[in-house]
């Protein structure tokens, strides 16, 4: 029997492997988007919020139609202690009308996304996992399914963070604990007027909210709220290294933190719809895989294309999805699928934002893993200390107040501060300079 | 107070309580369970989201609670003996999120 080859086989019907199906759909080519799930968007969760330019590029228009929750106006970054927490906002009503971020929610997002693909042309084959990759003479040409194989000229891995596939084509280790962030979130019910309340928000505007220190003090971790509808989600990241060391489990770290006080009174009264789990690459720069190999490329998590500085992650999932498709579509026009022909992909993103972002932050992790004490718990404690000290009139003269804070931060940190103010030059430089 | 903990409650059975899954019979999630008898720290009973894995006393194995999987791979990734044979569910089984 002869056998049947598509023009491109794509794992997984997430935001990378979506994009690449649209794109080689609209250029007239024949694509096969392979899902584990019973439906896109099933197995997948994400912080909270996709930036709209990159989606644009991909789906334009997208706001007419689309399952978009909210258009975040405003982003807030609370430092918290104990029990008491100091909160920067900025907001901008302008973000309403130009849509610089938005909140959905992934089983309907994903879905509709899909559904794009499919009027652009993809075909989309649910409820099937991909187990294998079939290797000849040292190029893949093609899948195993538990049911059946599918060959194609090219194959695109957008199966994930775990990425099995990527494994097994030979481009990529497994990661280290410390390159990987475990998140755990919540969502939860509110009446869309409490939450419009609650947060200061008008119509379909939204909220965003970055939370560092307690109770992931000493802990590589970020919390997170994201406004929908009528839900608000919370959450956290932490580094999988900090909670193996630790012992804490992430449900606990998420339960202290709905119950700070700068946070509690934004869920209160509210109703759990659903818990779940995923993993963050966070290795950045230093740990993205090889990208291609004869035959075969890999996007999005699968390639460990995540910026967690500015919490990009679906963004850099389509525009790898697109980067990888119209490589594929130079590859069928010339008929060659060699790793040669397939470097291009890996040249589109070099100079692409992504990897040049990557590259400058490549240095942000270690710093921050290197010097978690004093990022996560004193410097921010010190900030909230200053304002603490500032707001409250109790008779001490004011002079007095600046110099034991300023005698305090000396005596904590000792020699180490002349260590601390090196570290953040070093970082600056590294991000500013080469 | 009661009423808020039973809406958002902080007991993680009751957590995955909300939760969608259509559990396969089998497991997805394979110890080896001579490595898990000396491994010390046993971080798979921790770092799991969803509590999947209790260490038994009695029986001195990991026990394994497949059906909680929310598929994100924190146990393969964690454990120290790195001897988990773990994969995601057969094609349609598991979890299925919807709102997140």
């Amino acid at each position: 029997m002869e056998r049947e080859y598509v023009d491109v086989v794509i794992v997984g019907a997430g935001p990378a492997g979506i994009a690449a199906a649209i794109t080689l759909a609209r250029a007239g080519k024949e694509v096969v988007v392979i899902e584990r799930g019973s439906f896109p968007g099933s197995k997948n969760v994400f912080g909270g919020a996709i930036y709209s330019k990159p989606t644009e590029e991909i789906f334009p228009e997208f706001w007419k139609t689309a399952p978009v929750e909210r258009f975040n106006i405003e982003h807030k970054f609370a430092f918290l202690g104990e029990n008491y927490g100091t909160v920067l906002g900025y907001k901008n009503e302008e973000h309403a009308e130009k849509f610089n971020s938005f909140t959905v929610i992934r089983s309907k997002w994903d879905r509709w996304c899909a559904q794009q693909a499919e009027q652009a042309g993809a075909y989309i084959v649910n409820e099937t996992m991909v187990t294998d990759l079939i290797e000849e003479d040292g190029q893949i040409v093609g899948i195993k399914t538990e049911l059946e194989d599918f060959y194609a000229r090219l194959i695109i891995i957008a199966d994930g963070v775990n990425s099995i596939l990527a494994r097994k084509a030979g481009l990529r280790n497994d990661f280290e604990s410390k390159d990987i962030a475990l998140g755990v979130k919540e969502v939860i019910k509110l009446p869309k007027e409490t939450i419009e309340d609650r947060f200061n928000l008008e119509g379909n505007s939204g909220s965003i909210y970055t939370i560092l220190g307690n109770p992931m003090n000493n802990m590589v971790g970020l919390g997170f709220i994201y406004t929908n509808l009528d839900s608000v989600v919370i959450g956290i990241g932490v580094s999988l290294d900090d909670l193996s060391d630790s012992e804490k489990k992430t449900y606990d770290l998420l339960n202290e933190l709905k119950k700070h006080p700068t946070i509690r009174s934004l869920i209160k009264g509210g109703e759990l719809l659903e818990y779940s789990a995923h993993l963050i690459p966070e290795g950045g720069y230093k740990c993205i895989p090889k990208l291609y190999g004869n035959g075969v490329m890999v996007v999005g998590d699968a390639a460990m294309l995540v910026n967690n500085v500015h919490w990009e992650g679906t963004n850099l999932a389509m525009q790898s999805g697109k980067l990888a498709a119209e490589t594929a579509i130079a590859a069928l026009k010339k008929n060659d699928f060699s790793e040669n022909t397939l470097s291009l992909y890996k040249k589109k993103i070099d100079e692409s934002f992504m990897m040049k972002d990557l590259k400058t932050y490549r240095n942000v992790m270690s710093f921050i893993k290197n010097n978690k004490k004093i990022i996560t718990d004193f410097y921010p404690a010190k900030a909230s200390e200053f304002l603490n000290q500032f707001i409250t009139i109790d008779g001490i003269p004011k002079r007095k107040k600046y110099f034991s804070f300023i005698s305090s931060i000396l005596k904590e940190r000792k020699l180490s501060i002349i260590k601390d103010i090196l570290a953040f030059t070093n970082i600056g430089r590294s991000i500013l300079l080469k | 107070m009661s009423k808020n903990k039973k809406l958002i409650p902080e007991n993680i059975d009751d957590k995955l309580y909300t939760v969608k899954y259509n559990p396969d019979e089998k497991t997805h999630l394979h110890p080896k369970q001579d490595d898990c008898v000396t491994c010390i720290k046993k971080t798979c009973t921790f770092i799991c989201p969803a509590n999947v894995y209790t260490w038994d006393i009695e029986s001195n194995r990991v026990l394994v609670g497949y059906e909680n999987c929310l598929e994100c791979g924190a146990c393969r990734i964690a454990c120290e003996k790195q001897s988990l044979s773990w994969s995601y569910p057969k094609s349609g089984y598991g979890v299925i999120f919807k709102q997140s």
